[in-house]
């Protein structure tokens, strides 16, 4: 009996996934934009509910509507598997017909997105990963990465460092694509101003004590040592490191440093720490009065990441007013060839290859003396155009680009 | 210089040091829920989220009451066992009956409540725990400077372990205490009250939980997700100690965290996963684990 009740919810289960096209139709006449990110673990304080919120706040800016079409958002957690959100993402194409994707944290996940939305001919934002592969290697003509990647990493913090003098590097990397890729493009940058790499230790993601890898990192004599990693690894292997003193004799260049962290460690640990960021809260008039927003309802101030959210959608959004179609080839053809210019980016381009360029900002953590409010951390020491950070199209490994 | 090797011998011995005060931790856990298993065969998943929550109280403690490090490993260990007594006696008691499958979806339950609580009041960035004054600066033993903190953990695991393997082992209350798994039926004819003495098991394994969270706030951030980043390897080295031997949780502990911290010098990338090779090996060979006793 039992058995056939299952089997017999489990047709009725089918039966309703086969009618589901039909009813499809009716449907067509809502902006349906899916959003994939970590919204449980390790990155989910930098984009996670506060991503969904930014995004939420872009389509209510747009009037929750473009020409009697409702805008309509679906998210989900990708729990940092890429297979799980495959999953979800073929679901949300073929089933829940989305017209845009978002990818939020983690380099494997996008890079699995991207081919997914390619495949459906949708646009695809990459806004919270980092590996620069997503316009390099891998690029599609539907991606479009939006707030960072590891080569402006590298060249930002990697050449400021070296041109402050610290010429021999140690790296602590984080022992998956993103660390590498991480590792790889700022060792690239240190050795072209002529710096040098004493060697490097590759911890597995979500180690719990770093202090092992320190004292190796210290026993190498290095100048500098390179933090290839991300969110709690960060946290962690910096906490340890002022706990150990390596700060006495090395000099630490975080390379992907969020303002999460900051907050999380506290100024007393992390001052004078310079890195490379893409956006911060505290800019001008513009980035104060929409986090102010942000912060009314999420408590906290927005990361590099959430406010590449809310630029994204509302870029996206301005596609479909303008051009009055959610087809994708339209969408994407209106979005690369019209500027970028919101409270995040200023004069931002879609380039061929899917990178949208926009400055990126040398920080340095302030001293706690310094800090005047709450959320005061960051000095900006220099602007990092865009056209220099960012791969250079004449660099590009990607095949879209015509040479 | 005396090479280990391909290492210096200072290098060597400052990465034993580490893997000991890793292993501190590692021995802590096991042993609350060796003291569990043993005595309750119970599977306590919400080990991890105990220990995270005694991190956070001792954190709460210090940034809402002014409460400094020292009062708090004393009351944090207490509020996680209160709350342990409270589980046992609400929820665990009425599943001794049934398979052991039932009490690990329990306490894995429990563990995604207190996780999921605590994550949606404070992000999982973690909140900073400043390491109490009279530990500050660090010592200078020849080979490494040794952060006076870690030498702490060190004696302060060491010695709760002890104590509870003599507790457990050599006195009378301990004789009771594994004679009512034995044959509870048996103790309570001698008129011991075993389902009492049960639920007083399982607040104390917790609250060896909560102590070791109190002791790893100042090194590690305390945050919502650092219960479940130990717990599985903690597991694997209850299992390879045997489950539910105390002495094997204790020596397993302390020297996996040795191999684990050779590891992080010798093959940095396996360091998360030599504890589960070592379990393999160990279930091929003694399925009972290094202590246990074949049943």
């Amino acid at each position: 009996m039992k058995l056939r009740t299952l089997s017999a919810s489990m047709m009725l289960a089918s039966a309703g996934l086969l009618a589901q096209p039909a009813l499809a139709n009716v449907s067509d006449n809502v902006i349906r934009i899916g959003f994939i990110t970590d919204m449980a673990s390790v990155y989910s304080d930098i984009d996670g509910a506060g991503g969904v919120e930014a995004a939420r706040m872009a389509i209510a800016d747009a009037g929750g509507a473009i020409n009697g079409m409702k805008i309509e958002l679906v998210f989900a957690d990708h729990q940092n598997k890429a297979d799980v959100a495959a999953a979800r993402a073929r679901e949300w194409f073929d089933q829940q017909k989305i017209d845009m994707l978002i990818g939020g944290t983690n380099s494997g996940v996008n890079l699995a997105l991207a081919g997914i939305a390619a495949e459906r001919k949708k646009p695809f934002f990459a806004i919270g990963a980092a590996a620069s592969d997503l316009t390099g290697s891998q690029c599609t003509p539907y991606t479009v990465h939006w707030a960072y990647d590891t080569v402006a990493l590298a060249r930002g913090t990697g050449a400021a460092v070296v041109k402050a003098g610290g010429k021999t590097w140690y790296f602590l990397t984080a022992d998956y694509a993103f660390g590498h890729a991480l590792e790889r493009d700022t060792a690239n940058v240190v050795r072209a101003a002529g710096g040098q790499v004493v060697g490097q230790v590759r911890a597995p993601l979500n180690s719990s004590d770093f202090s092992s890898f320190l004292l190796q990192a210290q026993s190498s004599k290095a100048q500098i040592l390179g933090l290839a990693n991300a969110g709690g690894d960060t946290i962690n292997s910096i906490k340890a490191a002022n706990e150990f003193g390596i700060g006495k004799t090395m000099k630490m260049a975080g390379l992907l440093i969020f303002i999460n962290d900051i907050h999380s460690l506290g100024l007393s640990v992390t001052q004078g720490m310079q890195f490379t960021d893409g956006w911060y809260w505290d800019q001008n008039e513009e980035t104060r009065a929409w986090s102010k927003r942000f912060e009314a309802r999420v408590k906290r101030k927005p990361s590099m990441i959430q406010a590449g959210d809310y630029s994204a959608v509302s870029f996206y959004l301005n596609a479909i007013k303008a051009t009055g179609s959610d087809d994708g080839d339209t969408v994407m053809k209106w979005m690369k060839s019209n500027k970028v210019n919101d409270m995040f980016a200023k004069n931002g381009y879609v380039r061929e290859d899917g990178r949208m360029v926009h400055d990126m900002f040398l920080m340095e953590v302030k001293k706690p003396s310094e800090s005047k409010y709450p959320w005061d951390y960051y000095k900006q020491i220099a602007v990092l155009p865009g056209e220099e950070v960012f791969t250079k199209l004449s660099e590009s490994t990607c095949k879209l680009v015509k040479k | 210089m005396i090479m280990i090797f391909g290492i210096p011998l200072q290098a060597f011995l400052g990465q034993l040091l580490l893997g000991l005060v890793n292993g501190s931790f590692y021995a802590i856990l096991s042993l609350g829920l060796a003291v569990i298993f043993g005595l309750l065969n119970v599977i306590n998943f919400a080990h991890g989220a105990l220990y995270m929550l005694g991190a956070f109280l001792a954190w709460m403690g210090l940034s809402y009451f002014g409460i400094n490090y020292w009062l708090m490993l004393l009351l944090a260990p207490i509020i996680v066992g209160l709350f342990g007594i409270l589980i046992e006696k609400f929820l665990l008691k009425h599943l001794y009956k049934l398979d052991h499958l039932y009490g690990l979806l329990l306490t894995f339950g429990i563990t995604l409540l207190i996780e999921g609580l605590f994550r949606s009041f404070y992000g999982v960035s973690g909140q900073p725990y400043t390491t109490p004054e009279a530990l500050r600066g660090a010592t200078n033993l020849g080979f490494m400077m040794l952060p006076n903190y870690r030498a702490w953990v060190v004696v302060a695991s060491v010695v709760v372990c002890l104590i509870t393997w003599f507790i457990i082992e050599r006195t009378r209350l301990g004789a009771l205490l594994r004679a009512g798994t034995e044959n509870p039926r048996l103790v309570e004819a001698f008129g011991v009250n075993v389902p009492l003495m049960i639920t007083l098991t399982y607040g104390f394994g917790v609250a060896l939980a909560g102590f070791a969270g109190v002791l790893a706030a100042p090194i590690l951030q305390v945050s919502p997700l650092m219960g479940s980043n130990l717990i599985i390897v903690v597991f694997a080295v209850v299992v390879i100690g045997g489950m539910g031997s105390i002495l094997g949780a204790i020596v397993t502990g302390l020297g996996l965290g040795i191999i684990e911290g050779l590891t992080k010098v010798f093959w940095p990338e396996a360091s998360s996963t030599v504890v589960f090779i070592i379990m393999a090996i160990v279930l091929l060979i003694r399925p009972a684990g290094l202590f246990g006793k074949e049943k």
